[in-house]
This record gives structure tokens, C-alpha cells and sequence, in this order.
């Protein structure tokens, strides 16, 4: 793993001088450099938000668009980074999950190490067709798991996806929930169920 | 009055609502139609926004930011500090003492400081050079609360409500202001923190919400036209006048990020970068918003 994310850093790095960037370098750079500066730490949002790993790099390089090559190297280096759970079952409860899916607290700085990191779902997507305040950032899961079926093969994708979205899609607008540590694998196992349980109020 | 405007509030509070709405200029009831416009242009209605709408119009009757206004003015004049001084003489790039159109020609590059300000980091600038007040007592506490709103906030009501009806005219024939535009833009995209958000992750996209909310697309003129006359606003969920240094410094938080410093380079960059995009934009503020 971590051999993987250094070859890819010393891939990105090769593609970062022989590629045209998408911006103008000096003033992003110049951007990069003045955040650094600016920023203060403020309760549990510490300097160190500030280092961009290697996919951030590469998204912040590419303007979200990195060439093919590298792209499915980084996805596959994300996937690696997936934890399925230790006992083989990806379905948790969907009422969990719903309750879940309502929250978008967490990691802000006026949230306290001991606050509920919620899923932050309905922020971005439609699930529960009774819930009309659904954001449009991310696609409609209605009925996600009635079109998909509820298969091995669906909960594994789905658990992944939650867990690391650019393992998928590698400059996704989708957090990393369990990859960030923002969400622990009931809380996850919790949203799959959510997603694909044919008694969730998302598939009736 | 009121008691419809709290009925309607709660009402749409209970289902997460959220509201945007242009201000009315103090007394200028004839303004109401033009400046309700921008609202009108929305898609296709369904009841939810229907309902929206019907508070933003209500939302128009009267403007609580008038009363920080007031405050403010009495401040300008209020001689104090150090140097017995009040901030009349303060030159905010049109020549000392005149406050009149000033805030829609900011950010500007001050030569006097040899740097690029907005409005609050100048009215700072002026507390700190005409009044001999520390710079550390200026930014002790610029953002305020409901029960205590900060003098700053008083102040920068004050000078914009002096450029309503005029339209945002922000230069960057300076070099320094290019170069803020320009730095601005490319933070605009810069991806970090735990959730790998930027500001256009959620502000890159035509016609996106967050819930109910609706998102402008700050890489497009138009919404960044709107967006930028829409602050600094009253707030009704909050009860508070919230300023433009504070409207970022709240986005960085949303975005999981640590504090920006307040009137900080970065801060001032992003806010050039949206008032370049926003030239031409009318200027009507303080708005009032859900």
C-alpha cells in the first residue's frame, strides 16, 4: 500500500513536469502558499487539514480531470484502501441509517471531538421520497437498491463507495467517509442497508 | 406584520427551508418590484418553492440591518481612541471622508497600507491610523451575536448602505489587485481537509442545492453577480448582520477546514475574485435572508 502511493506520487510527480496544467501554476501556487499562511487551527480543526495527499494533488493538478493513466492507478490505490468488515456482512440496520443519512454535522470547528459525525447524505442526494429537503449535488438514490438489486456483488459496491468514493470516481465530489475516519463500519453497514433493505423507505 | 413574517418563518423552518432574498432599500418601496426580480427567475416551481418565495417576499417589509446601519453611523462619527479622533477624515480609496460609493470600488489596492482591502480590512485600517486604537483590539471580536452585534459589524452596515442603487465596480488595472483575482480564482478550486471539499464542490455547478438551499455557481457571472450583492445580510435564523470576512470564514468551516484569519490575504482574494466576477451587479444591500 504505501509502496503503491509512493510510485504514484513519483508518477504524478513525472506527469506533473511533462504535463500542461489546467491553471495557471504560478498563481496557484501562489494560492497554495498564501492558505498556508493564513490559516489558523480552531478546536478540533487542526494545520494538518492543510497537507493534501496524493489524490488531492493530483485532483488540485488536473482541475478534477487527470489524464486516463494515472486516473485508474489512483482509483485502484483507493480501493486498496477499503476495509470490508471483518465478519462478511455488509447489511446493517436501514432506521440506523436513515437517522444517519439526516445529519450533516461533524469535523467543523465549532463540532467537538465528542460530536456525532453524521452521513451527510440528504445534503446531497434524494433517498426517502417522504423527504422533500434533499440536496442535488450528488445523483437521486431513489430506489437505488429496487433498480440495483440487492445482491453481494451491490452491497459490496455500495459499502465501498461509502467508505471511499474515489476508489470509483477518483475526483468525486464524495467525501471519503470511511477512509477520512468520519465513519465507522456499523455506521456504514448501517447506510447499506439504508440504500439497499427492500423494506427501506428508499426502495417502496 | 411581524407576527405573519414569524408564522411564515417557523413554518417553512419546520421543513428545513432556507430562503434567499435581495434586501429592500430602507423607505423605497417603489424599488420592491426590481428588486424582486433576480428571485423571480428561478425553474419551474413546485409547492416547496412556492412557499420559498412567499417568505422571501415577506422578508422584503422590513430590514433589521437599518438598525445597525444607525448604530454605525453614529460610530463613524463618535470621536474616541488614543488620537480623540473620529473615522469622518477616513479615505476609503475615494478620497478622505467620502463614504458615498466607496464599498462598491472594493476590494482596492490602498498604496498608503501597499495592500489589496476590503472594505472591513480598511475601515479597520482607519480605526488603527485615525483613531490610534490597536490592531489587535480591531480584530479581537469582528464577528458579533444576536444580543451583542460588534462595532465592526455597525460600521460596515453604515458605508454600504452609502452605495445602494450603485453598481460594483471593482478594477484590476493594479497589478496587486490582478494578482488577488487571480490567486483568488485558483483557491476557489483548491481541494483539502477531510472531505477533500474546495468552494466548488458545492459552488461549481449550475442550479445545484444543498437540501433546500440553493447554491450559487461562483465560476458564472451571473450567480456570482447575484451572490455577492446578497451579503453582507441580515439573517433571520441567526438574528444577526453577518459581513462578507464573515460569509467566507463561515464557508471554510462548512468546508472542514481550519480558521482563515480574518481580513487575511486569502480572505481578501476570494473576496476580489467574486467582486470582479460581480461587476455590474446593482448594489441594494444589506440583503435580508431565511
Amino acid at each position: 500500500m504505501k509502496t503503491l502511493t509512493l510510485s504514484l506520487l513519483a508518477l504524478s510527480a513525472g506527469l506533473l513536469v511533462s504535463a500542461p496544467a489546467a491553471a495557471d501554476p504560478d498563481y496557484r501556487k501562489m494560492a497554495m502558499e498564501m492558505v498556508k499562511r493564513d490559516f489558523q487551527p480552531k478546536g478540533i480543526a487542526t494545520l494538518d487539514r492543510l497537507d493534501h495527499d496524493a489524490l488531492q494533488t493530483v485532483c488540485n493538478r488536473y482541475d478534477n480531470n487527470p489524464p486516463e493513466q494515472l486516473m485508474k492507478l489512483m482509483e485502484a490505490d483507493q480501493l486498496s484502501t477499503v476495509k470490508l468488515p471483518a465478519d462478511g456482512k455488509l447489511m446493517g440496520d436501514w432506521k440506523a441509517g436513515d437517522k444517519l443519512a439526516q445529519s450533516g454535522r461533524g469535523l467543523t470547528w465549532s463540532d467537538g471531538l465528542g460530536t456525532a459525525v453524521g452521513g451527510n447524505c440528504y445534503n446531497c442526494h434524494q433517498l426517502d421520497p417522504k423527504e422533500l429537503s434533499y440536496g442535488t449535488i450528488g445523483p437521486s438514490l431513489l430506489k437505488f437498491g429496487k433498480l440495483r438489486g440487492n445482491t453481494a456483488e451491490t452491497q459490496k459496491y455500495v459499502y465501498s463507495k461509502i467508505y471511499n468514493s474515489k476508489a470509483f470516481n477518483v475526483c468525486s465530489a464524495m467525501p471519503r467517509f470511511g477512509h477520512a475516519g468520519a465513519l465507522n463500519e456499523k455506521q456504514i453497514k448501517d447506510l447499506v442497508a439504508l440504500l439497499l433493505d427492500p423494506e427501506s423507505p428508499v426502495n417502496k | 406584520m411581524k407576527t405573519t413574517v414569524i408564522a411564515g418563518c417557523l413554518a417553512l423552518m419546520s421543513i428545513g427551508a432556507f430562503a434567499q432574498a435581495p434586501a429592500k432599500p430602507a423607505a423605497k418601496a417603489a424599488k420592491k418590484a426590481a428588486v424582486a426580480a433576480p428571485a423571480a427567475a428561478a425553474p419551474a416551481k413546485d409547492a416547496v418553492s412556492a412557499g420559498i418565495d412567499q417568505y422571501r417576499e415577506m422578508l422584503q417589509d422590513g430590514n433589521p440591518a437599518e438598525l445597525y446601519e444607525a448604530r454605525g453611523q453614529e460610530l463613524w462619527k463618535k470621536v474616541r481612541g488614543p488620537k480623540n479622533a473620529s473615522l469622518e477624515k477616513c479615505d476609503l480609496g475615494l478620497g478622505a471622508g467620502v463614504v458615498k460609493g466607496a464599498y462598491v470600488q472594493t476590494p482596492r489596492y490602498f498604496a498608503d497600507a501597499d495592500r489589496v482591502m476590503d472594505i472591513e480590512t480598511r475601515i479597520g485600517w482607519c480605526i488603527t491610523q485615525l483613531q490610534g486604537i490597536p490592531e489587535a483590539e480591531v480584530k479581537k471580536r469582528p464577528f458579533g451575536s444576536a444580543d451583542k452585534p460588534s462595532e465592526m459589524e455597525d460600521l460596515v452596515a453604515y458605508v454600504i448602505t452609502q452605495s445602494q442603487g450603485m453598481k460594483v465596480n471593482v478594477s484590476t488595472a493594479h497589478p496587486k489587485m490582478k494578482e488577488a483575482y487571480e490567486v483568488g480564482k485558483q483557491m476557489l478550486t483548491l481541494r483539502g481537509g477531510p472531505y477533500d471539499f474546495s468552494c466548488t464542490t458545492c459552488h461549481g455547478e449550475d442550479n445545484k442545492r444543498i437540501r433546500l438551499q440553493d447554491l450559487p455557481n461562483l465560476t458564472k457571472k451571473e450567480d456570482t453577480q447575484r451572490a455577492y450583492v446578497g451579503w453582507p445580510a441580515y439573517r433571520v435564523s441567526t438574528s444577526q448582520l453577518h459581513s462578507m470576512q464573515w460569509r467566507i470564514n463561515d464557508c471554510f468551516r462548512q468546508q472542514r477546514f481550519p480558521e482563515p484569519k480574518y481580513t487575511s490575504e486569502s480572505v481578501n482574494a476570494l473576496i476580489t475574485y467574486l467582486a470582479v466576477s460581480a461587476n455590474g451587479a446593482v448594489y441594494n444591500g444589506p440583503a435580508i435572508k431565511r
